[in-house]
């Protein structure tokens, strides 16, 4: 049994340097796709050894738990193999969010499972004193807890998050006095978290996981939907710790060090975004951007002026530089291949075309790029925010399409507005800007917009499929 | 089983491996890295199927069906999407020349 033993650490460990890894190749555009194999690979791998655990094996109940293992396998893995098939690009945000709250549920079912058991053993116990700490250790049981905690926030909160991503839930109040209601909340869990180490009893397990399900709830619930790339990214590293933790539960090194690779590396994920959108992370969960300060901002405005979509095609036509800055609209349109067909067109006729791409466009970090990549736009046309703000005064023509917050001028000029401190790509400084929008009304984040009503730009109203549309037939009437 | 100061050792080993991963990854990489480290903790199925394979009572083996479940989707889901969204990548060595 030795030698299973080690087979089964050694294929673990194996998983781990694969995934570590995958990884590392995932972080260069050149080997991202061989990345991913590997790390499925290791898996894979990962999990056939586990079938071969001697504690499996030689539990009491080997045959039909093996057998519910492989059940639950092919109903977990094959409802996500058939919608992560089917999603579309534009949905991506949300499954990943279903899928990382899948996994912050499973973390946290591993730790009821473990308490479950603890509490049954020290019933057992004749004297009636024996508690769940004194059968797992202190620190078991302090990491399963913990684990347990995390995991089932991120798994209720990443189930919100698919919601509102999904367009099923709108709301972002649930309860007068959310912030006072969500510490109270949290303390109570806490006292629960507490009373579990102490006892014996089911009881406290049952209310601990309860309400920490409602508290994933309540935190997420208000979150601004502009916010969700970081709550998303969030959720992710939580969900990563979790699965660390648990690994520790169970002595498994290859949970250990993925879960807390995946944490580590989504919490600066998460910073990284947080601090592009000039929020601190409390900031996103604490205030949602939209409400109070916004209100205050004042109507300052003039008149919006439109383009129809002839003039916009010759104007860019004749252009020696064109920037296009797509934002989520060009996402819900499904406007990147419109876009791309128009960017050869002009490509064509010798006109530079680039793309601008802000941190924070889109729902997702990296959202429009991974839309773009889908149309065939090739990445080294697309430039980050840092490398393009100073293009745009060369450039003759900025091409807004579903984009607001991430161009707004009020970010930088008005101390009031609630995105004031935001970076913004500065497409106000070409020469002209042609925005494509579905109607007057305000961003996501709910913020009037200055650059609307600024002197060189020109509104070009309509679905950014179709205004896509005119604008390739005009540019092709051309000649 | 890892205990005391060796787990620590992982933890902080681990920690560190993960922000230097993250800390020179492109803007462009943001989504597919972030769903591929989804993918990763997907690991927690293996530690699913431990705890539904060593339930005792049919309490424990449906909490750990749930889990098994779970950790399921997470590996499953998390690569398949990992994998359509890198798929894209593959056609773009074609320098367009621009600067």
């Amino acid at each position: 049994m030795m030698t299973m033993e080690f087979l089964i650490q050694g294929s673990y460990f194996v998983a781990a340097m694969l995934f570590i890894l995958g990884l590392k190749q995932m972080s260069s555009p050149v080997t991202a796709r061989r990345g991913i194999v590997w790390a499925g690979a290791g898996m894979v791998l990962a999990t056939l050894v586990t079938f071969a655990v001697p504690e499996v094996i030689d539990s009491e109940h080997a045959v039909t738990n093996i057998v519910l293992i492989i059940v639950a396998i092919a109903i977990g893995g094959g409802y996500a193999w058939v919608t992560g098939k089917k999603v579309a690009m534009t949905d991506m945000p949300q499954m990943i969010a279903m899928y990382n709250g899948m996994g912050g549920g499973a973390a946290a079912t591993i730790a009821a499972v473990e308490l479950l058991k603890a509490t049954r053993e020290a019933q057992l116990d004749p004297t009636g004193t024996i508690t769940i700490a004194d059968r797992l250790g202190s620190d078991v049981t302090i990491l399963a807890i913990l684990g347990a905690i995390i995991g089932t926030i991120s798994f209720s909160g990443s189930i919100i998050a698919w919601a509102k991503l999904d367009g099923r839930l709108n709301r972002n109040t649930l309860l007068p006095a959310q912030h006072i209601i969500n510490a109270m909340v949290a303390v109570t869990t806490i006292g629960f978290a507490v009373a579990i180490y102490f006892s014996n009893d089911l009881a406290p397990i049952i209310a601990f996981f309860g309400l920490a399900l409602v508290l994933g709830v309540f935190i997420t619930v208000p979150v601004g939907g502009a916010d969700m790339p970081v709550i998303i990214s969030l959720f992710n590293a939580l969900t990563g710790l979790a699965v660390g933790f648990e690994g520790y539960v169970l002595g498994n090194a290859a949970m250990i060090i993925a879960g807390i690779v995946v944490g580590s590396a989504g919490s600066l994920l998460t910073h990284l975004m947080a601090k592009a959108m000039n929020r601190s992370v409390s900031n996103v969960f604490f205030a949602g951007v939209g409400t109070g300060a916004a209100a205050a901002a004042d109507g300052e405005q003039g008149e919006m002026k439109e383009i129809q979509s002839q003039d916009a095609g010759i104007l860019m036509a004749f252009a020696s530089q064109v920037i296009i800055i797509p934002g989520y609209g060009m996402a819900v349109a499904q406007a990147q291949h419109k876009i791309w067909e128009l960017t050869q067109l002009l490509n064509e006729r010798g006109v530079t075309v680039k793309f601008a791409i802000h941190p924070v466009a889109g729902r997702m970090p990296g959202h429009m790029n991974v839309l773009l990549a889908e149309a065939g736009v090739p990445y080294d046309m697309i430039y980050d925010m840092e490398d393009i703000n100073a293009d745009f005064k060369n450039t003759t023509v900025a091409l807004v399409i579903g984009a607001n917050d991430v161009v707004n001028p009020s970010a930088k000029s008005d101390a009031s507005s609630p995105l004031f401190g935001m970076p913004i790509l500065d497409a106000i400084k070409s020469e002209n800007v042609i925005v494509v929008k579905r109607g007057r009304g305000t961003g996501f984040s709910g913020v009037e917009n200055p650059l609307f009503f600024a002197d060189n730009t020109k509104m070009l109203f309509g679905d950014g499929q179709k205004a896509a549309n005119e604008l390739i037939v005009s540019v092709k009437e051309l000649g | 089983m890892i205990e005391g100061l060796a787990a620590l050792y992982i933890f902080m080993l681990a920690g560190f491996t993960g922000y230097e991963i993250i800390s020179r990854v492109p803007v462009i990489l943001h989504t597919p890295l972030m769903s591929g480290s989804n993918f990763v903790h997907g690991i927690v199925l293996v530690g699913a199927m431990f705890a539904l394979g060593i339930a005792e009572t049919p309490v424990e083996q449906f909490i750990g069906f749930v889990a098994v479940l779970l950790g399921a989707g997470n590996a499953v889901g998390g690569y398949v999407v990992t994998e359509r969204m890198l798929e894209m990548f593959k056609s773009s060595n074609k320098k367009e020349g621009e600067g």
